[in-house]
């Protein structure tokens, strides 16, 4: 099992939520992340004195598959949020030791 | 020059303006986080602009003295002759610089009624220039027409107490015409473009509510009794509306949600606006109940079905809810209310309601046609709408540099 995280643009959450529930994977965690890479951070005025803030929003999603879907699914996470721009984000794949489904206790895979 | 009178009209005047600062956070909540700020620019810009256009040129073009019934002439220009003495024609007992800052403030809010429309993607300086031209060749030889002396729609017969055909029916109308030229939001019917904060939407409610007391009231320019029968009417036709929307909410959808009940309290207010003057109470309930009900479908099913993107609701609020108002009005008018007004369908005279159906429709057919001439015109000189990039990121951060609420801090 592997843990995909994925950190995006925040207008591009819900094409990557679509495509990936058209591929069967329905099960994701969503957290509103700010954080800073190679994308310039944005200037901001307030009351006549500008401020660049470097930190800058973004959206990670969290899903564990099988091993086997890995590819497939970094794929299509990678179609639906890649623009061109630099701030595209990234996405890290890690192992995973266990997965528990709490409702019903089973374990392992087929709690995916 | 009765002080009573003036001091009740200079009270409704702060009551009115209190509208539009309440207009920006009705709108404000209702768009996504990136783009709050920039929705309440557009209504505090706008503020400031015709505060200036008004007392320079738009009074004179609303109210002066009349050219053909068309358009008041530029005597009054820069307030020149407007003093503290009352004018007999507008108000004989308030001092005329008074009657002018009270229609001031309805100056003020028609534009900013627009801005629901095109909210999340105009560009800055159109908007500007949109506002300035607009109120310009579009609100102010409206007002002199249904408000002016000599006005041929005032001529005409047609009655509107405090603005359903001036400020609703206009900006309702010309707020589709924006809409449709400027295209729908990206992502429209897609992503989620759902209330970021529905409580400040509630907040701004509720202000519209208590200003439109003296948007009404106030438009018997004394404190009378007719001004006491604006009151309640306006207080009865926003309590049926809210009514009227949760009830067609929760048997369309399966539940009442707040954010239907202050609109539905809007349009109930919108919809009385024509008559508040003329009516009895019963009829401002049934009026109330009506103009919810309408405006409701005309959010949540014509507008699905034919799929613009009036982002705000301007007209299914402004100009459905007004149309309503006006007819309404030409049914249920009656002259034991106001002496000054007409009888209505109701009341045994049919002829009041065709002169309002052509007031409405002379109203539509001005609006679109100059409104989408005017953008037009705009649209030669600069872009209307912003980038996609800006779009995506947010107006807040892309035109004006702001951020509504730091992250994390």
């Amino acid at each position: 099992m592997k843990k995909i995280e994925a950190i995006i643009r925040p207008g591009k959450l819900d094409s990557v939520k679509d495509a990936l529930s058209n591929h069967g994977v329905n099960g994701l965690t969503v957290t509103q992340v700010i954080g800073c890479g190679k994308q310039k951070g944005n200037t901001q005025i307030y009351r006549g004195v500008e401020y660049t803030v470097h930190l800058i929003p973004k959206v990670k999603i969290q899903i564990v598959v099988m091993d086997k879907y890995v590819d497939e699914i970094i794929q299509i996470i990678t179609k639906e949020a890649r623009t061109g721009e630099i701030g595209d984000g990234k996405i890290f794949v890690s192992a995973v030791e266990n997965a528990i489904t709490i409702r019903t206790g089973a374990t392992g895979e087929q709690a995916l | 020059m009765d002080t009573g009178d003036t001091g009740f009209i200079m009270i409704s005047t702060a009551l009115v303006f209190l509208m539009t600062p309440g207009l920006a956070l009705f709108y404000g909540g209702m768009v996504r986080k990136k783009n709050v700020l920039s929705t309440l620019m557009h209504s505090w810009i706008i503020i400031g602009i015709i505060s200036l256009q008004w007392i320079l040129v738009g009074y004179t073009l609303a109210f002066g003295p009349d050219n053909h019934g068309l358009i008041g002439s530029l005597n009054w220009l820069g307030l020149n002759g407007v003093g503290m003495d009352p004018n007999a024609d507008y108000a004989a007992t308030i001092p005329a610089i008074v009657f002018m800052a009270f229609q001031m403030m309805f100056a003020v809010i028609t534009p900013a009624l627009i801005s629901g429309s095109i909210a999340e993607r105009m560009r800055f300086p159109a908007f500007i220039v949109f506002t300035l031209l607009w109120a310009t060749f579009v609100y102010d030889p409206l007002a002199h027409w249904v408000w002016g002396v000599g006005g041929f729609l005032r001529t005409l017969g047609a009655l509107d107490f405090a603005g359903g055909n001036v400020v609703h029916i206009s900006s309702g109308y010309s707020a589709l015409i924006a809409a449709l030229v400027l295209g729908k939001r990206k992502g429209f019917g897609k992503d989620s473009m759902a209330p970021h904060h529905v409580p400040m939407t509630v907040l701004g409610a509720g202000l519209l509510w208590f200003g439109w007391f003296g948007f009404n009231a106030g438009s018997a320019l004394g404190a009378n009794g007719l001004a006491g029968m604006a009151f309640v009417n306006t207080n009865t036709a926003a309590a049926a509306a809210a009514i009227a929307w949760a009830v067609v909410e929760r048997i369309h959808r399966g539940k009442s949600t707040i954010l239907g009940a202050a609109s539905g309290a809007v349009a109930g207010l919108v919809a009385i606006t024509p008559g508040a003057g003329f009516v009895t109470p019963l009829s401002a309930i049934f009026i109330g109940l009506v103009g919810g009900t309408v405006c409701y479908l005309a959010i949540s099913v014509i507008k699905a079905k034919f799929g613009y993107d009036d982002a705000l609701d301007a007209f299914g609020c402004h100009g459905i809810g007004g149309t309503w108002g006006a007819l309404a009005t030409g049914i249920f008018a009656t002259k034991t209310i106001n002496p000054a007004g007409a009888d209505g369908l109701f009341y045994g005279n049919a002829s009041l309601l065709g002169i309002q159906g052509m007031s409405v429709a002379i109203t539509v057919v001005f609006t679109v046609t100059a409104t989408f001439i005017i953008l037009k015109v705009i649209s030669l000189v600069m872009k209307l709408r912003v980038s996609e990039e800006a779009e995506s990121t947010g107006l807040d951060l892309s035109l004006h540099g702001e951020s509504a609420y730091s992250e994390f801090v």
